[in-house]
């Protein structure tokens, strides 16, 4: 048996591990408060001087379901953020694996126009953009929300598959095609099942920020194309309106898709992979 | 099979490309060919189309020629305020997060217990959301929220706090959903300085204030001006939760809402498109800034051997 020696830690690491663990704190009590807070508050009868609500009820859940109409919200949402990650991955793959594989004249070009639209607020390029997708009669539909939300969703795509194709070893090709294997066959039995794990990575990545970006589908939707985050701040923008605790139980059934989401994508997904880290 | 034979090849050597460009173009090229297309039409054409739009006023701006529609916003205080709105509002909120952010990722570097489920933590309040957390604080920090009855149970304050409804409430929920990308960015960083370095500072008799003057943040400057570039161009875009916890009448009318307002709400396509574009030119101008001294900072880490 060997014994490891190990070196006490320094009074200053010990600052540092402390100084770890308050802000793991700070963060717990506040996001963890306005999360709990939230849905205590969609299930209270009412709330008002105490530490926790007088009583209990699902009332302002079935308010919500028929006053916001949260099956259709949720069928909007689900079929935009789908078609937006699928349209995505679509278009992205291929771009992905020439930009991993070859290189070309403009590949700066082409690779820098990719990483603006995720660097660039949605605010900013959306205005401009909803204004021409209102000229183009797209804006207000389920095609027009698709278009815009493709803006920064294909860049993220791009961005993250083209580390994932770089690192599938090219000579598994040049294998596969010595064998006798055609281009198609080298793409369909050779590069698909290698690229699959990357791409639903991808794709979930997709949907998940899809879910949470408000900017794009605030400015181009309709009535019957909002998603969820949408129809959340609508709620919310007119307090007073409707009790709170039904705005609140809106943003529970937000909070719910986004925890399943998000529980599939961390199966499949490194969280720290949910921004576009500038350094490579 | 001579096309389709080149189609997979690995990253060539710059002979081999001077060979195919002489022959035509790569047919795999093509393959890039919709996502460009998409970029072009969906991302710079718009931003053309809203820059030949700016200069086209309409309604009264129309009699002050082309710029009439800048000259509105520059020319109306209450419209030129809503910079200054914005900029008391990122300004902060960047500062504040990257001094949090900085001692965290560097730390993390190297292992701490719970490690995994820590970094997770941090990354939380993005996956929820600005309109989420800016919701959430109706109840968690209005007046009678738990951050209040704290504050009152402690003895703290008299009366409630107004955390809600001006600039303090929309300064909150920056720091929180801003926070998760400064720290990836930052941690992202960190995770490239060699531990050897310091170490290396340690033998050589180096004090803790030292190390971290003249190894630890001269190592990060270039990661701590891109974390802030692309914290101040985020948090410069503010929008739902200045309408939502703050006062989009007053203190928080910054300047994404001022150009939704003319845009959606008065239906001055030129004027919001104009405050658009002022937007996009001043973000733009900072991640140019930030990407130009990213470069600058991994040829000086090259060069030093850093790595």
């Amino acid at each position: 048996m060997t014994v490891v020696a190990r070196r006490a830690p320094s009074s200053r690491d010990l600052g540092g591990t402390l100084y770890v663990f308050a802000a793991g704190l700070v963060v717990v009590v506040v996001v963890g408060g306005i999360l709990f807070s939230v849905l205590l508050s969609a299930f209270a009868t009412s709330w008002f001087g105490g530490w926790f609500p007088d009583g209990y009820t699902d009332r302002w859940f079935r308010a919500a379901i028929t006053d916001f109409d949260i099956p259709q919200i949720l069928l909007s949402t689900a079929f935009i953020t789908l078609a937006v990650a699928a349209v995505a991955v679509v278009i992205g793959v291929p771009a992905a694996y020439v930009l991993a594989r070859r290189r070309f004249r403009g590949k700066a070009v082409v690779q820098i126009l990719l990483l603006l639209p995720l660097l660039l607020p949605p605010i900013t390029y959306g205005i401009p953009l909803a204004t021409m997708l209102y000229e183009f009669r797209l804006a207000g539909s389920a095609a027009g929300v698709i278009i815009a939300n493709l803006v920064p969703a294909l860049p993220l795509v791009v961005l993250l598959l083209t580390p994932f194709f770089e690192q599938i070893d090219p000579n598994l090709e040049r294998a596969a095609r010595v064998l006798g294997a055609s281009p198609r066959r080298v793409f369909t039995r050779v590069l698909v099942p290698l690229a699959a794990p990357g791409v639903l990575a991808a794709a979930l990545t997709v949907v998940v920020r899809t879910l949470a970006l408000f900017e794009l589908t605030f400015l181009t939707s309709g009535p019957d194309s909002t998603t969820l985050v949408v129809a959340l701040y609508y709620a919310a923008f007119a307090p007073g309106i409707r009790p709170s605790q039904q705005i609140d139980a809106m943003a529970v059934v937000y909070m719910a898709t986004s925890l399943v989401l998000l529980l599939a994508a961390l199966r499949f997904v490194n969280p720290t992979n949910m921004v576009v880290r500038v350094r490579r | 099979m001579s096309a389709p034979a080149a189609r997979h090849e690995a990253a060539e050597s710059a002979p081999a490309l001077a060979r195919r460009s002489r022959r035509g173009l790569d047919p795999t090229l093509l393959l890039i060919a919709p996502a460009a297309l998409c970029v072009l039409g969906l991302f710079v054409y718009p931003f053309v189309y809203g820059l030949a739009l700016s200069f086209q006023p309409y309604g009264d701006n129309e009699a002050n020629g082309p710029l009439g529609s800048y000259l509105a916003f520059f020319g109306d205080p209450r419209e030129r305020l809503s910079i200054w709105n914005t900029l008391r509002l990122a300004v902060p909120a960047t500062f504040i997060d990257v001094a949090v952010a900085l001692p965290l990722a560097y730390r993390l570097r190297r292992p701490v217990p719970g490690q995994r489920a820590l970094g997770a933590l941090f990354v939380i309040p993005m996956t929820l959301g600005t309109v989420l957390i800016a919701e959430g604080m109706l109840q968690f920090f209005g007046p009678a929220g738990w951050v209040n009855k704290s504050l009152l149970a402690v003895g703290l304050v008299h009366e409630p706090v107004r955390f809600l409804h001006n600039y303090l409430g929309t300064l909150i929920s920056l720091l929180i959903s801003d926070f998760p990308a400064v720290f990836l960015l930052l941690l992202g960083y960190a995770a490239g300085i060699d531990p050897a370095l310091d170490k290396a500072a340690r033998v050589l008799g180096a004090s803790w204030w030292q190390r971290t003057r003249r190894v630890t943040l001269p190592m990060m400057a270039p990661g701590i001006a891109v974390a802030a570039a692309l914290s101040f161009v985020a948090t410069f875009s503010v929008f739902p939760s200045a309408v939502l916890v703050g006062n989009p009448a007053g203190e928080t009318r910054v300047i994404a809402f001022a150009a939704w307002q003319a845009a959606y709400e008065r239906f001055d396509y030129s004027e919001g498109s104009a405050i658009a574009i002022v937007m996009g030119v001043i973000e733009l101008g900072l991640v140019a800034a930030a990407l130009s001294l990213r470069a600058g900072g991994y040829r000086r880490m090259r060069t030093e051997g850093a790595r």
